[in-house]
């Protein structure tokens, strides 16, 4: 039993001093294990951190794409940091991303999914497939086909929704930008947590829910008692993930460019308006940084959480 | 089952490395293989590149690229005893991006032998050191080229940067207000429109709006429409006050007549709701406005040729917005100033022209031939053969007499227009104030107080140029 | 607790209730995710799309439009070349990277591997695209698909080894336990033992890259010049005008066939292999 458990979960800590050999069940070996990490991390190293390096280095100058500071960029040290932590409009777009990230991310898609698998854990046939595959559908279109798909739903005049509401007139994406592109994004994500929750429940241990009806658990209580604590280590995984790339997700630029009036700004698009059209990639640079140390805190937070939470379990 | 994935792994593996080493001959311009002789002994390839598709965007001008320029010029060449070899890489995407692939080309010392570009980026560019005069790269040549003289001098500034030729400018445009003549005969007003001033195109607006028009004036405001706002909407206004954007080496800052003319757009969405002000916060709000002209749902527009000559052009594929009675509904007029003789150089009336041009690359192995490249696509015979495509009003005066008769739009804007007008500064700073401007329309339009938009602009552009180069009084 | 336990009459009602309930959530969900595809299965075949959905007017003129392009169908192509050579690379690397990771304990791994997560959100945005070209631009790889693979393989390398790794964790280490009794080297044991366990995950994580590729315009739009090697992302962008406006016949139909292949690769991939994170061994 305790094999399938997850990484996180406490029920497969071993002894800790045979941990290391019962773990290394191939006879790999350090030396054996480098060469089998070293060809990913060869190819990271160069296609990855060395350009996200620079790009941090960029983060300390003033660099530009065009015009004199592109030909004699100076080195400015933490002075665009300072810009922007100064600077009302990242603190605004900051705010926006915490809660696009929190209401479409961390609950919109985890609570979508994990119900959409829990309802469905039981059924089979059609009404699986087909909700599934819709799930899923929206989730692998690329893109810039999800959102004009979006564009159209939503449009002023001429949208479906306001011909299926009788709205006719309501500009969707002006009058509720951070709504639409919240809504939006738990569409296209949701797939994710649906697949990783329905594959988590498939592998909760059926003896320990026998048991539990036995003793009269309702659904609510097994969930509570004997599903959640079975699949710690999937929620961790999902919600590190949804949270890193709801952070990183340009999308909703497509939708909305960030406006009106920067109402939908969320940090990605921010950096995008800064680097690109605004034309400043070093101060770009150094909010991309500052947008993975954030993510960085975040992540921490949450590896606490799960730490205390299994701690308290023991 | 396990052998089958393993297996199905190694193949596409190596299939997909076969065809990706095979799938990167597509642009053997690497200047290594180039030849990069200008001896003869072997062929010389010369590049172009253009925001410009077959069968996408601008696909008019590729086409002519391909069809026309490329055999024709290879032709000659051959006949002259050179091999040359042309090459189109057509790019069709979004202009800031197409701005970013072309600055990431020229600063790694690579890219196209001849790159089209907005006059807007030629200050820019040559800031950063990435394009050089003409002169400095094409050589003497470029001096005696008869078809300066053909171009006006206010044309070339178009392309030009620090009072040097950097590049061709490839057309001349400019704007007017369009106007519905049906929506003007059901409002009582006539039927050839020339208002002389803000306060008549107001009360125009009124006479429409009392008649039923749904959108009786459309001028671009805010950011979602982009370079749209400034050069359709905020600059034609701006003119109209005396004002320029960029004038005695200041930039405007938060001036009364920049003050005019966010009260303009305040009375129009605001105070009077004469146009519809959401709409100029939709992301395809433009596109959306070409439409509602098209569909008799706007009574003016203030907008450039373009419209005219591509978007609600009735012939088959051209417009995305055709109006079949296009000749007979749509009326153009100039643009007046605030009030007659209070526009820029005293003018009663104003207009904005831009352009977008072609330039040659410093890091051409061939520049010699790429300026003959380039003066041959600039030829009259190379605009006629364009203008059988789409008619454009081109850079050169010879050509215009002889092509534009056709189109009286055209040679309206050729000859009434063009003479008045205005361009914007070819500085690196421009986009950034571009943007300001606009922002400063769309809190005018949202609703906020002139004052307040007016104090966030000056801010802003402070910020972009510096304090000591903003015009406040 | 104390209550006493409901009547079988309550029951009953209780457990219709639950069904109607459960009927009408399943069907908003369905409504939820079913209505924006809409207009891309209606519009298409529409002689004259617009953004409203509505019965169309039938016709293949649009894809018959599209074919004329010379530049779609080979986009498709070097969608298909980019999407499969990053799949594969990544799925190679990332399987041998995450069973080492996760069968031996390396110092500090899973900082090292959060570390690499945080690092890939840099890279995948707008802010690093200058040193990415001129990296590339450096080593000669710029206007390659290789190039193109390779970075983009650079950027979802350490979701996939995380994710990989999660999941092979999970995997009950018995059968090796046993391969290894029997004398397989532990690249053998991986090949044989662990790939065809691991089998549901690892097709996960082709169609998480697959998709990742298949939408990315920004990498191949500026690592690779001519529209011959460009992907369809970066096509999809020139069925707009100068203007920017959208020519919807075009657009509409060409959204549909850039779409159809990862729908299509999904389900091949779900129905051979399952698409789960959790293998069929149970120990």
């Amino acid at each position: 039993m305790s094999a399938t458990g997850t990484a996180a979960g406490p029920g497969l800590r071993r002894q800790p001093g045979r941990r290391r050999r019962a773990d290394d069940v191939a006879g790999l070996g350090r030396v054996r294990a480098g060469l089998f990490v070293a060809p990913a991390l060869a190819l990271i190293g160069l296609f990855l951190v060395f350009p996200a390096v620079w790009t941090i280095y960029l983060g300390m100058t003033d660099y530009r794409l065009t015009g004199l500071a592109a030909a004699n960029p100076e080195f400015v040290g933490l002075d665009n940091f300072a810009t922007a932590l100064g600077d009302d409009e990242f603190w605004h777009s900051l705010w926006l991303t915490l809660i696009f990230v929190l209401v479409s991310g961390v609950i919109g898609q985890t609570l979508l999914g994990f119900s959409v698998a829990w309802a469905l854990r039981r059924v089979r046939g059609w009404v699986k497939s087909v909700i599934e595959t819709l799930v899923l559908a929206a989730w692998v279109v690329p893109a810039s086909v999800a959102s004009f798909l979006w564009l159209a739903l939503l449009d002023r005049r001429t949208g479906t929704l306001n011909a299926l509401l009788g709205t006719e007139g309501t500009a969707w994406l002006i009058e509720y930008p951070m709504v639409a592109i919240i809504v939006f994004n738990v569409w296209v994500g949701t797939a994710f947590s649906m697949l990783l929750f329905s594959s988590a429940l498939a592998a909760v241990p059926p003896s320990q829910l026998e048991s539990a009806r036995m003793v009269g658990a309702g659904s609510w209580q097994q969930l509570r008692d004997v599903v959640l604590p079975n699949i710690r280590g999937h929620i961790l995984t999902n919600t590190l993930l949804i949270t890193l790339w709801t952070f990183n997700t340009f999308t909703p630029y497509l939708l909305t460019a960030g406006g009106p009036r920067d109402e939908s700004a969320i940090l990605a698009v921010y950096i995008y308006t800064t680097a690109i059209p605004g034309g400043q990639l070093g101060m770009g640079a150094a909010i991309s940084l500052i947008m993975l140390l954030i993510n960085l805190v975040i992540a921490l937070g949450y590896l606490r959480v799960a730490r205390a939470a299994s701690g308290g379990r023991r | 089952m396990r052998r089958n994935l393993a297996a199905i792994i190694a193949g596409t593996a190596a299939a997909a490395l076969v065809l990706g080493a095979c799938g990167n001959d597509g642009g053997s311009d690497d200047p290594t293989d180039g030849g990069g002789d200008t001896g003869g002994d072997g062929p010389v390839t010369l590049t172009i590149t253009l925001n410009a598709i077959a069968g996408g965007k601008n696909a008019a001008e590729a086409d002519w690229i391909e069809n026309w320029v490329i055999p024709e010029f290879e032709a000659a060449m051959a006949a002259d005893g050179t091999e040359v070899t042309v090459e189109f890489e057509p790019q069709g995407v979004d202009d800031e991006d197409y701005k970013t692939k072309i600055s990431l080309d020229l600063q790694s010392g690579g890219g196209a032998d001849i790159i089209g570009m907005d006059g807007i980026w030629v200050g820019e560019f040559a800031e950063a050191g990435y394009i050089q005069p003409l002169t400095a790269v094409g050589g003497a040549a470029v001096d005696d080229w008869d078809g300066w003289d053909q171009i006006s001098e206010a044309v070339q500034n178009a392309l030009s940067f620090n009072g040097e030729r950097y590049g061709i400018p490839q057309g001349a445009d400019g704007r007017v207000l369009y106007y519905n003549k049906d929506l003007f005969a059901a409002a009582g007003l006539p039927e050839d429109w020339q208002p002389t001033s803000w306060e008549e195109i107001l009360e125009a607006g009124r006479a429409l709006a009392d008649s039923g028009v749904p959108i009786p004036l459309q001028i671009n405001a805010g950011t979602a429409m982009g370079e749209a706002t400034t050069m359709q909407g905020l600059l034609p206004l701006l003119v109209g006050t005396g004002a320029e954007v960029y004038a005695d080496d200041q930039w405007i800052g938060g001036t009364d007549e920049l003050r005019e003319v966010l009260e303009f757009y305040r009375t129009v969405y605001v105070d009077e709701q004469l146009g519809d002000a959401v709409l100029q916060q939709e992301a395809s709000g433009r596109d959306t406005s070409f439409a509602q002209f098209a569909a008799g749902e706007i009574g003016v527009l203030l907008e450039g040729d373009y419209f005219w000559r591509s978007v609600i052009n009735p012939a088959e594929g051209v417009g995305t917005a055709p109006m079949e009675n296009r000749d007979e509904v749509v009326g153009y007029t100039r643009i007046p100033a605030t009030e007659p003789g209070s526009g820029i150089n005293g003018q009663d009336f104003v207009s904005m022209s831009g352009g977008t041009g072609r330039v040659l690359n410093p890091n051409s192995e061939n520049p010699e031939l790429a300026w003959e490249l380039l003066a041959f696509m600039n030829s009259p015979e190379a605009f006629e053969a364009r203008a059988a495509g789409t008619l454009n009003i081109t850079p050169r005066d010879d050509v215009n007499a002889e092509l534009l008769s056709s189109d009286p739009m055209l040679t309206f804007v050729s000859d009434e227009v063009l003479p008045i007008t205005a361009y914007r500064p070819g500085l690196a700073a421009y986009p950034e104030v571009s943007i300001a401007l606009q922002e400063a329309t769309e809190a005018v339009v949202a609703g906020d107080p002139v004052d307040d938009a007016l104090t966030d602009y000056a801010d802003a552009v402070a910020g972009i140029v510096g304090e000591e180069n903003v015009n406040n009084d | 607790m104390s209550a006493p336990p409901p009547s079988l009459g309550r029951r009953m009602v209780r457990h219709y209730l639950s069904r109607v309930l459960f009927v009408v959530a399943m069907g908003l969900v369905l409504v939820f995710f079913a209505l924006p595809m809409l207009w891309l299965v209606t519009a298409p075949f529409d002689a004259d799309p617009s953004l409203t959905v509505g019965w169309p007017d039938w016709t293949l003129a649009n894809f018959a439009q599209l074919a004329e392009n010379r530049y779609a169908l080979g986009s498709l192509r070097n969608s298909l070349i980019l999407g499969v050579g990053t799949m594969v690379l990544v799925l190679a690397l990332g399987s041998l990277a995450a069973y080492a990771l996760s069968r031996v304990r390396i110092p500090g791994r899973d900082g090292l591997l959060y570390a690499l997560l945080l690092l890939s959100s840099i890279v995948t945005g707008t802010a690093a695209m200058v040193p990415t070209f001129q990296l590339m631009t450096q080593i000669g790889l710029i206007n390659t698909q290789i190039g193109v693979i390779l970075v983009l393989a650079g950027g979802v390398l350490p979701t996939v080894v995380f994710i990989l790794k999660d999941f092979m964790d999970s995997i009950p280490k018995s059968y090796e336990e046993s391969a290894r009794l029997y004398g397989a080297s532990p690249l053998q044991i991986l090949t044989h033992v662990v790939v065809p366990t691991a089998r549901p995950g690892l097709a996960f994580v082709a169609v998480w890259t697959v998709v990742q590729v298949w939408g990315n315009f920004l990498v191949p739009f500026l690592l690779l010049r001519t529209p011959e090697s460009q992907p369809a992302a970066v096509l999809m962008y020139t069925f707009y005008t100068e203007g920017g406006q959208p020519d919807l016949r075009l657009l509409s139909a060409f959204s549909l066939v850039f779409s159809v292949p990862v729908i299509a690769m999904y389900f091949l991939v779900n129905r051979r292999y399952g698409f789960r994170f959790h293998g069929g061994i149970k120990s």
